[in-house]
């Protein structure tokens, strides 16, 4: 095991900057996740720390070494890779064996080593087939166990779960955890999911255009968005935003009317905003909306219904802006229902509308 | 009025027909046939003169066909396996150049552009001894101050022919193998380097797998080609001299229109036609274990 520091960590192609100046702190036996959006930069950043690219600028340390200058093979991490990359020409257990085969180890402890990782992972009865032989999920697995068996200092994960069907993914997510939790070793795992992020990290690294925007556990970066760019990529469904003034300590939406100013928050009189509220944050009246002391009342019509089961996502429309609200308990809607909603204020956020940058204090 | 009623996919069929009929089956029947009678070129009539398999059985005893046979073989197992190593090679490093990659893989394609008789006629002067350049070359560079018998030396002439042939045709490999080089998947080899390998090793057991069908492509033309060669071997040395350097077709080429014994010709041509059949067969095995193992079609 050993922690992993990244500091101003620097990718050009040519000329062209991919990441910008990075740092970042990884501790012994943590899983952090890297998320944002297609071509932020995240895959860049972990193949830089498993050695794949070259580092254009600052250090990258892993343990108590600078690894920049040392080729994969001396950096003592694994990697699980998107298309899996296994060696078709081997059975599983000649894939699982490799690193340890070309580390020259004794045979026995290279088949015990291979037992034990095909035993965690469910992969025993399949050791003697071929990759071309197995499923999407079994290859993902044999891939996972390929990395276990070394016992490196560090997990690479780059999207590796992207390729497999929704329900095959939840299964292998809950997999990778349990596999976290057994193995104990830092885990650093790339994804654009923002769910995947939220349930598997201990602490979750939000990119963009090549930088770092927020560093946060799950529950930081969900309740407390640096900015709107956070704010709408982390959680499902995405948070709403309402553009709006600053108007006498209230909000003055769009069409005018005007809704009472959240709590804890750092604005000037006038002041252009977007005002942010989660769907879990503004429900209908009378559907166990939970008992807060900052209460605001609208009445929206209802443009669509989404049933999900336990709960109804209602679409409305607040001051011009479509709007997402959640209904518990849910009864029928019908299309064009003006509904009473009511908004938890102090779960609710404000972002500066031109910088983005939240303004709770 | 009196048309003839042929179905139309006949009709449509009947150019091919006629043209695989002249061009393949007739030729072929009719060599079979003649590798049965006593045909000589010179005396037409002898075609009808049956002997049966007096020129086979002739053909199994006869020295020098298997000398010749043996020769062909031995020269296939040298250049290809010389042509597959410095092919490889050639496309490793090729594959390594960022810039001008383009001009290169054409450049290496300029030995095939030759005619085999141009390249035997050049390799020809180039081992002469007297007027050689290679002769030259040693003389002027003190190496040596005798006239070396290049093509004149059973051993000698066979590095001289063989060193034409891997000159020709070793881009073959190169080509093909590149074209593999290329077609490599990045993942595993980005992986073997995760998981330990050198560059070597990467190259050993990742790469290489990947090449092999490749490989065993190339291996099954140029076996064709090396089994059938003639041109290069006929102008250099013309299997001279006193057979040293003679080959299965140099043999049967000069059996068939030199001393016109043309029925005797066509037996050991079909021999010989059973070793390309074998090499490609053994060829085409290679290649489908190799895709086999790759995980790639069946
Ligand atoms: N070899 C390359 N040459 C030039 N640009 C590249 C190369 N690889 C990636 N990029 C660019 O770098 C950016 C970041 O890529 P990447 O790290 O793969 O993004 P992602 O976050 O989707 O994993 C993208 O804009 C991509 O186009
Ligand atoms: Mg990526």
């Amino acid at each position: 095991m050993a922690d992993v520091v990244l500091r101003d960590v620097v990718k050009n192609y040519g000329a062209l900057p991919v990441v910008h100046a990075i740092n970042l702190d990884i501790a012994h036996g943590e899983f952090v996740v890297l998320v944002g959006p297609s071509g932020c930069g995240k895959s860049t950043t972990l193949r830089m720390i498993a050695g794949l690219e070259a580092i254009s600028g600052g250090t990258v340390r892993i343990g108590d070494r600078v690894v920049n200058d040392l080729p994969p093979r001396d950096r003592n991490i694994s990697m699980v890779f998107q298309n899996y990359a296994l060696y078709p020409h081997m059975s599983v257990r000649e894939n699982l064996g490799f690193s340890l085969h070309i580390a020259k180890r004794p045979k026995a402890e290279i088949d015990k080593a291979v037992a034990e990782a095909a035993e965690i992972l469910s992969l025993t009865p399949l050791l003697d087939r071929k990759p071309g032989q197995l499923s999407g999920g079994q290859r993902q697995r044999v891939a996972m166990g390929r990395a276990i068996v070394r016992h490196p200092d560090v997990f690479l994960f780059d999207e590796p779960l992207s390729n497999l069907d929704a329900k095959l993914r939840t299964q292998m997510r809950v997999e990778i955890k349990r596999l976290h939790q057994k193995v104990g070793t830092t885990i650093i795992y790339v994804t654009h999911d923002q769910i995947e992020a939220i349930t598997l990290a201990d602490r979750i690294v939000i990119m963009r255009d090549g930088h770092i925007v927020q560093i946060g556990t799950p529950l930081e970066v969900f309740e407390r968005p640096v900015n709107a760019f956070v704010a709408t990529f982390i959680g499902s469904p995405p948070m709403n935003l309402l553009p709006a003034t600053v108007a006498g300590g209230a909000l003055r939406l769009a069409d005018g009317s005007t809704i009472p100013m959240p709590p804890g928050l750092s604005v000037r009189d006038g002041q252009a905003v977007h005002f942010g509220v989660r769907a879990d944050n503004i429900m209908p009246e009378g559907h166990s909306m939970p008992p807060t002391a900052h209460m605001a009342h609208v009445e929206m019509p209802v443009t669509l219904t989404e049933p999900l089961g336990t709960e109804t996502l209602l679409f409305a429309t607040l001051a011009g802006t479509e709007v997402q609200a959640k209904m518990l308990n849910p009864r029928p809607v019908r299309t064009g229902e003006v509904l009473r909603f009511g908004i938890a204020l102090d779960k609710c956020h404000l972002f500066d509308a031109t910088t983005g940058a939240s303004l709770r204090v | 009025m009196y048309r003839m009623r042929l179905p139309p996919w006949l009709l449509l069929l009947l150019p091919a027909f006629v043209i695989l009929l002249a061009v393949v089956a007739i030729p072929l029947v009719l060599s079979f046939y003649s590798s049965f009678t006593a045909f000589q070129l010179t005396r037409p009539e002898t075609i009808t003169k049956w002997i049966g398999t007096f020129n086979y059985q002739k053909a199994m005893g006869d020295a020098n066909f298997w000398a010749a046979f043996g020769r062909t073989v031995l020269l296939l197992t040298v250049a290809l396996n010389l042509e597959m190593l410095l092919g490889l090679g050639l496309a490793l490093m090729v594959a390594k150049v960022t810039r001008g990659q383009r001009l290169l893989r054409t450049m290496m394609m300029f030995p095939m552009m030759f005619s085999p008789i141009l390249v035997g006629f050049q390799f020809k002067f180039i081992f002469n001894d007297n007027v050689g350049l290679l002769n030259n070359a040693l003389q002027s560079l003190g190496l040596t101050d005798v006239a070396i018998p290049w093509l004149v030396d059973g051993s000698l002439a066979f590095f001289a022919i063989v060193f034409a042939e891997v000159w020709t045709s070793t881009s073959v490999f190169a080509i093909l193998i590149l074209a593999g080089l290329f077609a490599i998947p990045q993942d595993p080899v980005e992986a073997a380097r995760v998981d330990g390998c050198t560059p070597w090793q990467t190259f050993r057991y990742v790469t290489l797998p990947f090449l092999m069908p490749f490989i065993y492509i190339a291996m099954a033309i140029r076996s064709l080609d090396v089994a059938r060669a003639y041109d290069i071997v006929q102008v250099m040395t013309a299997g001279g001299p006193a057979r040293r350097t003679e080959l299965l077709w140099t043999l049967i080429g000069r059996t068939g229109y030199v001393d016109a014994r043309m029925g005797y010709a066509n037996a050991m041509g079909y021999i010989a036609i059973l070793l390309s059949i074998v090499f490609t067969v053994y060829f085409f095995r290679k290649l489908t274990t190799a895709r086999t193992s790759l995980g790639m079609g069946d």
